[in-house]
């Protein structure tokens, strides 16, 4: 068994906020998640908007709102990851590829900012040959964001991640925006920093794109984690065991049904999944 | 969280700085209605006295309660202000919708009044323009009102024209939807915000200039109980010493004026959705 | 009724790069298209200008033969778009977006539609910030399929919603459009989803 890089138990994200007038409620977001990343391995986290996947990125980030309030345990590495801790993994063994692009600084050239700054001239040269490996071509780095494509300042964000041979790298929404065979290439690449030994955590709304690269599938609906299962097991419906699960297994376009009475039959799932969880 | 305690404290002290300063203003104008004869009454046997406990803001050379009159006046000045700012936003909100009901050569023509009045001098045009309309109360009226507009209409234009660009509005124009509809549904519920903020923002500008005017001599005739007369009478006497005659007056005028720049920002911030939830 | 664009070129602005340069594509009432095309090629430039939201700097839009900008009222070609928080004023409740379509108040086809697009009452009340994309979508697809609609232009509808939502759109979608006889020039980013969807393919470069 690989060694556990990432262990999370019954984490709960919760935020103030003010409703009418000067009523103020607790907004539960993420609520008694567990799971872990072994290294080597991708495990994804998928759910729709509104379920707690970002937030769940940004709680082991330790980058939560001011207004959030964290519960439950994070291990990383087989110690207690703490705020300060987190504070000073972040960028080095501990990196997260973000989901916007405003991450990065317009006004700096891109060379700088995958070095973070520190330019001795092995970094420069290591700076280079990542930038080569994710087949940027060489002079990239001399260039600024808005002179690139989406999918190059994809590749420049992982990049930035690499640079520090992290051991785990949390990866939010990283293909949105890409066509399809760009989404694939940037899915590629997280593969290769999982063989080089490193845990992915990838965090999406695409599940199919998720099943390409993923060794397990976690699935979130409205803050609570409601399957956890092989990315094998998609294949297979009666393998799954929420319906929820199964409906979306049945909603991929591949499965769909031009013949019959309905393209894509899941009964009343959403309606069921309003009144079990709430939304 | 510690945190999450302070912001709330936050919005709890903005209400309650809120509500005072719409208390404080309402009770001047209030206090202006009923004290309208008391302010006119001479006595000169309190001639010329300096504050104290039975007349906290002195008295005049005439004997008149200057607290009184202060008020008086202030209240005058707060109701022309509001009268002012309510017309000058009306004209605002209409040119600003104008520019997108009715196409480019009115848009065009908007756009340059709005350049125009902004461009002369804010004093020059208001004291051309009230001494044109025969000064006193319409006069004063007349050019606030006038030269107020130009800088919250340029505000609502931009506003529109961002609007006519937006998906929304351009699904309504395919969705056969008239120029009046998507004004009237589409612009007005977002130009809202800023309009109120807006017209709120207006008042301490009217009431200052409308001083100023009567200060000058180009406003409210000097009869009439106004902060602008008060202060220009006194200059008279400060030379000889009353300097309470200036000092009150212009004080309590510099408040009015603070608290409802302080109410518009407040209004502002609660309205901002960025900072809801302070 | 039959949407054709003819040659059309188009660019933004005046020196901005060309978009589409002499394209030309045929949709029928009845018939359903999914549109494949490179990243960058213009589909929704080209979606825009079969819709009318703009027009071609050369060639020509035509409906049934007439040109699309002579349909000054109601446009029987609408476009659904790919982000639907944008499409909806953030600053009136939702059942204002559906009195928009055309319809009668209370026609039963307006209601009909609405059930079958799984519309709940309680989020006609809401703003539109108050619920997920999912069921924003679902309003601005009612709301294009007025009484007078004969061509329906799906840009990326689906791409930012969760894949049930997705599957729902689209059934509702291919059960409305062929009982109605209505139209379909769609773009997606999944070519299994046009596949499964579509009558026809029609690949531009």
């Amino acid at each position: 068994m690989e060694k556990e890089i990432l262990r999370i138990e019954r984490l709960s994200v919760s935020f103030s906020q003010y409703g009418r007038g000067l009523a103020r409620r607790r907004l539960s977001a993420v609520e008694e998640l567990s799971l872990s990343v072994y290294a080597g391995e991708i495990v994804a986290v998928v759910g729709s908007s509104g379920s707690g996947k970002s937030l769940l990125a940004h709680a082991v980030m330790g980058i939560l709102p001011y207004n959030g309030r964290l519960e439950g345990r994070i291990w990383f590495n087989g110690e207690p990851l703490t705020q300060k801790r987190a504070a000073k993994l972040r960028g080095k063994e501990l990196c997260l590829v973000p989901q916007n692009v405003s991450y990065l600084d317009p006004l700096m050239r891109v060379g700088e900012q995958v070095t973070g700054g520190r330019s001795s001239p092995s970094r420069r040269g290591k700076c280079k040959s990542v930038l080569a490996g994710y087949g940027l071509e060489a002079g990239v780095e001399r260039k600024y964001p808005f002179q690139l494509s989406g999918g190059m300042i994809r590749r420049i964000l992982i990049s930035t991640a690499v640079m520090e041979t992290p051991k785990l790298v949390i990866a939010d929404e990283p293909t949105p925006g890409l066509h399809p065979e760009a989404a694939g290439r940037v899915m590629g690449h997280f593969k290769e920093i999982a063989k080089a030994g490193a845990g992915v955590l990838l965090i999406t709304h695409d599940i199919e794109l998720a099943l390409l690269t993923a060794d397990r599938v976690v699935v979130l609906y409205g803050g609570r984690m409601i399957e956890e299962a092989p990315a094998s097991a998609f294949s297979d419906e009666t393998k799954l065991s929420h319906p929820y699960t199964r409906a979306l297994c049945r909603s991929m376009p591949k499965n769909w049904n031009p013949d019959g009475e309905r393209l894509c039959d899941t009964g009343d799932i959403l309606s069921y999944m309003r009144k079990e969880y709430g939304r | 969280m510690t945190g999450t305690k302070k912001t709330g404290s936050r919005r709890l002290t903005m209400l309650v700085l809120l509500a005072f300063a719409v208390v404080f203003l309402g009770a001047v104008v209030w206090l202006g209605e009923i004290w309208q004869e008391e302010a006119l009454v001479t006595d000169f046997t309190r001639k010329n006295l300096a504050p104290c406990q039975t007349h906290p803001f002195g008295t005049d050379w005439m004997g008149r309660d200057m607290f009184v009159r202060t008020v008086t006046g202030l209240s005058m000045s707060i109701r022309i202000g509001l009268l002012t700012a309510c017309i000058s936003a009306g004209i605002a909100f209409l040119m600003g919708l104008a520019a997108a009901v009715m196409g480019r050569l009115a848009d065009g023509i908007i756009g340059m009044l709005i350049d125009l009045v902004l461009g002369i001098p804010h004093m020059l045009l208001l004291i051309l323009i009230s001494f044109a309309c025969g000064r006193g109360f319409f006069g004063v009226v007349a050019g606030v009102s006038l030269t107020h507009w130009a800088s919250l209409a340029r505000l609502l234009r931009g506003e529109v024209l961002q609007l006519k660009e937006s998906q929304y509005v351009k699904i309504a124009e395919r969705l056969g939807k008239g120029r009046f509809y998507v004004a009237f549904w589409h612009m007005a519920p977002n130009l809202l915000p800023q309009f109120v903020t807006g017209l709120i923002l207006l008042f301490p500008h009217a009431i200052l200039h409308e001083a100023s005017i009567t200060f000058l001599g180009f406003g409210l005739s000097p009869e009439q109980p106004a902060v602008g007369n008060i202060l220009s009478e006194s200059m008279r006497y400060l030379v000889t010493g009353k300097w309470w005659l200036a000092l009150f007056p212009g004080l309590l005028l510099v408040a009015a004026v603070l608290l409802f720049h302080y109410i518009g920002q407040t209004a502002c911030r609660l309205i901002d959705p960025g900072s809801a939830h302070e | 009724m039959k949407l054709e664009a003819r040659e059309v070129s188009f660019r933004y602005g005046s020196g901005g790069r060309r978009v589409l340069d002499r394209v030309s594509l045929t949709v029928e009432s009845k018939e359903h298209i999914g549109l494949i095309a490179p990243s960058g090629f213009g589909k929704t430039t080209l979606l825009k200008l079969l819709a009318g939201y703009e027009r071609p700097d050369s060639g020509e839009v035509l409906l049934d033969g007439r040109p699309l900008a002579e349909f000054e009222d109601y446009c029987p070609v609408q476009m659904i778009w790919q982000h639907p928080e944008l499409s909806v004023n953030p600053r009136r409740r939702l059942k204002t977006v559906l009195l928009e379509a055309d319809w009668e108040k209370e026609a039963k086809d307006r209601a009909r539609i609405e059930g079958e697009l799984g519309i709940l009452d309680e989020w006609k009340e809401r703003y539109p910030a108050e619920v997920s994309g999912g069921e924003l979508q679902r309003f601005c697809i009612a709301r294009a399929l007025g009484r007078r609609t004969k061509i329906l232009l799906a840009d990326e509808i689906t791409t930012m919603l969760d894949l049930v939502t997705q599957g729902e759109i689209w059934s509702f979608l291919r059960k409305e459009l062929k009982q109605r006889e209505i139209g379909l020039v769609a773009v997606s980013h999944s070519p299994k989803l046009l596949e499964k969807v579509c009558s026809r393919i029609v690949r531009l470069d």
